[in-house]
């Protein structure tokens, strides 16, 4: 992915007319312009998904898959349109392959009880970086404790990245399932996915990518990268919150059970035998969340029209300005330098918690994370109990990075 | 909202130099507290005569607010008996957290802590220290959590 960003011929890209798309960026936070550095949290939606969701809300909204009557069509051509556009945005075969859940979390849940659960057993392995996400880690645990298999973890380095060597190493015959960050949330650093996958492959494991933090920031191919899995979030991509994606391969997901039952994921249901519905709605009960849906695909169009490459060029370029900006202030100290990064910038100020760091940035307007950002483990093995990290989406511009250092500096005079 | 509110004088100088910092072993009460959002951490240790907190000290890591309100906290009650740090507790927790409450004349230094109320995200910092040190008192050793 990143040697793609660094081979792209910067593109003309007008940040300023796509921060016309975005009217919250029009907020005044503390009396100072909102600067929004938290897109890694979640990003920011423009009017083209707005109007979606509205729309939908306002002209096409019943339950889907179950009436004769328009609205009802109405609404199941929208969700299921949806499903389409997903499909083509990651270059799925078939839209059997596409599985509306809510969220990266639920993607890795359902795989984690609906493919590993009834397989794994004692002696099999389970097999995640040192990088990963607590939704990456967690449902694994969870899993361990079901079925008495084992967690591996393969180790970093200290500039953030995976120690392919020794993910090599561990990978063995009893290996059952990969799961690895396709881009890590709190450094940023990009994993080299496609290597990965076919290593653990060729051992016979499946792999399962969290997308949350790549699909944002890059072209993501799931028949080229050969995923088996591969999951990411609607609201980290200028869409909505509550919808995210769960891709499988067809035949893997065809010969998983149900995870959750209910409406919509049968075909009949007597009280002696139910026969389930088929892909992908087996893995869809209850009633979905179709303006999320549609949102996420508006927000595909809304990126497509933009350029993914152009969008990834353009961070990248506000990544290198940042980078260099804070290296050049003595105290403070960049957390993961990896050769191949997305937009997220960790850091720490000497002699200043990153929580009091949030709190000064954000009386000059300026949104950061601060915390663990939901990888202890990551934070653990710096040494740390927080970072603060700035994140840029495609309405960020350079004057934000100038805001940011400026407010850094402000952090250094409160604490002179 | 105003910067300086939140880190007086005194907020910055407790943070930098924390009073009565370190471990007492053996302890006769100690407790843990842990603020699973910002994963700060911090233990305290009294040891007791009668009612009376005759020594108690603190350890741990966390941000500017949690520290010195820890700082604070070890230099107010010591010497104390436990119904008058009750008592004490209350008073900051309702400086803390009701938006016109008076420094009470009673809080000394502690009165440094009013700004937090500003910055609602904050005042578990404050306040994580003087629920570790009710567990310690209370139960003689625990871990307790802000969440």
């Amino acid at each position: 992915m990143a040697a793609n960003l660094s081979l792209a011929a910067p593109p003309p890209f007008d940040a300023e007319r796509v921060r016309r798309d975005f009217p919250i960026l029009d907020t005044m936070v503390n009396g100072h312009p909102l600067v929004y550095l938290d897109s890694a949290a979640s990003s920011q939606r423009p009017l083209p998904v707005l109007r979606a969701v509205e729309d939908y809300e306002t002209h096409s909204h019943a339950n889907v898959h179950r009436g004769v009557h328009a609205l009802s069509q109405a609404a199941t051509a929208a969700y299921e349109g949806a499903r389409e556009r997903i499909r083509r945005f990651i270059n799925a075969r078939s839209t059997r392959e596409i599985i509306f859940v809510r969220g990266t979390t639920e993607g890795i849940n359902l795989i984690a009880q609906a493919y590993a659960r009834p397989r794994l057993r004692a002696g099999d392995e389970i097999l995640i970086s040192a990088l990963e996400h607590h939704a990456n880690i967690v449902p694994w645990q969870m899993v361990c404790e079901q079925t008495g298999c084992t967690l591996k973890v393969a180790p970093i380095n200290r500039r953030g990245e995976l120690l392919l060597e020794e993910f090599l190493k561990l990978l063995n015959p009893r290996t059952r399932l990969v799961a690895m960050a396709h881009v890590s949330n709190a450094l940023g650093t990009v994993l080299p996915v496609k290597r990965i996958i076919e290593a653990a492959q060729s051992f016979g494991a499946v792999v399962l990518i969290d997308g949350a933090q790549a699909v944002p920031h890059s072209r993501v191919d799931v028949r080229a990268l050969g995923a088996d899995f591969y999951t990411f979030s609607g609201h980290k991509l200028y869409g909505p919150t509550g919808i995210g994606v769960l891709y499988g391969r067809e035949e893997l997901l065809a010969a998983m059970p149900p995870w959750q039952g209910g409406g919509d994921m049968i075909l009949t249901v007597s009280f002696e035998k139910t026969t389930y519905n088929e892909l992908p709605w087996k893995f869809e009960a209850g009633t979905p969340n179709m303006s999320g849906a549609v949102g996420l695909a508006a927000a595909m169009d809304y990126v497509e029209s933009l350029g993914v490459e152009a969008i990834a060029a353009h961070e990248q370029r506000l990544l290198q300005l940042a980078t260099a900006e804070l290296a050049r202030l003595p105290q403070i100290e960049i957390i993961g330098s990896a050769a191949h990064k997305a937009s997220v910038l960790s850091f720490t100020m000497k002699g200043v918690h990153p929580h009091d760091l949030g709190t000064i940035l954000d009386a000059e307007g300026v949104a950061v994370r601060t915390g663990h950002h939901c990888a202890m483990p990551v934070m653990t093995f710096f040494g740390l109990p927080a970072t603060a990290r700035a994140s840029f989406g495609c309405y960020n511009t350079e004057r934000d990075v100038a805001s940011l250092v400026q407010a850094l500096g402000k952090a250094r005079e409160v604490f002179a | 909202m105003d910067l300086k509110e939140l880190y007086r004088d005194v907020i910055l100088d407790h943070n930098r130099h924390p009073r009565n910092f370190g471990r007492i072993e053996p302890a006769d009460g100690r407790a843990e507290g842990h603020n699973p959002l910002c994963g700060d951490r911090l233990s305290v240790f009294v040891v007791l005569d009668g009612e009376r907190v005759a020594d108690i000290r603190f350890e741990g890591r966390g941000c500017a607010i949690s520290t010195a309100s820890a700082s604070l906290m070890t230099e107010a009650v010591k010497g104390k008996d436990r119904t008058a740090i009750r008592a004490l507790f209350d008073k900051v927790h309702a400086l803390l957290t009701h938006p016109d409450a008076a420094p009470d004349g009673a809080l000394g230094k502690l009165a440094a802590l009013a700004g937090v109320r500003e910055f609602p995200v904050r005042v578990k910092c404050a306040s994580l220290c003087w629920h570790t040190l009710n567990a310690a008192l209370e139960h003689g050793a625990a871990t307790i959590s802000t969440e």
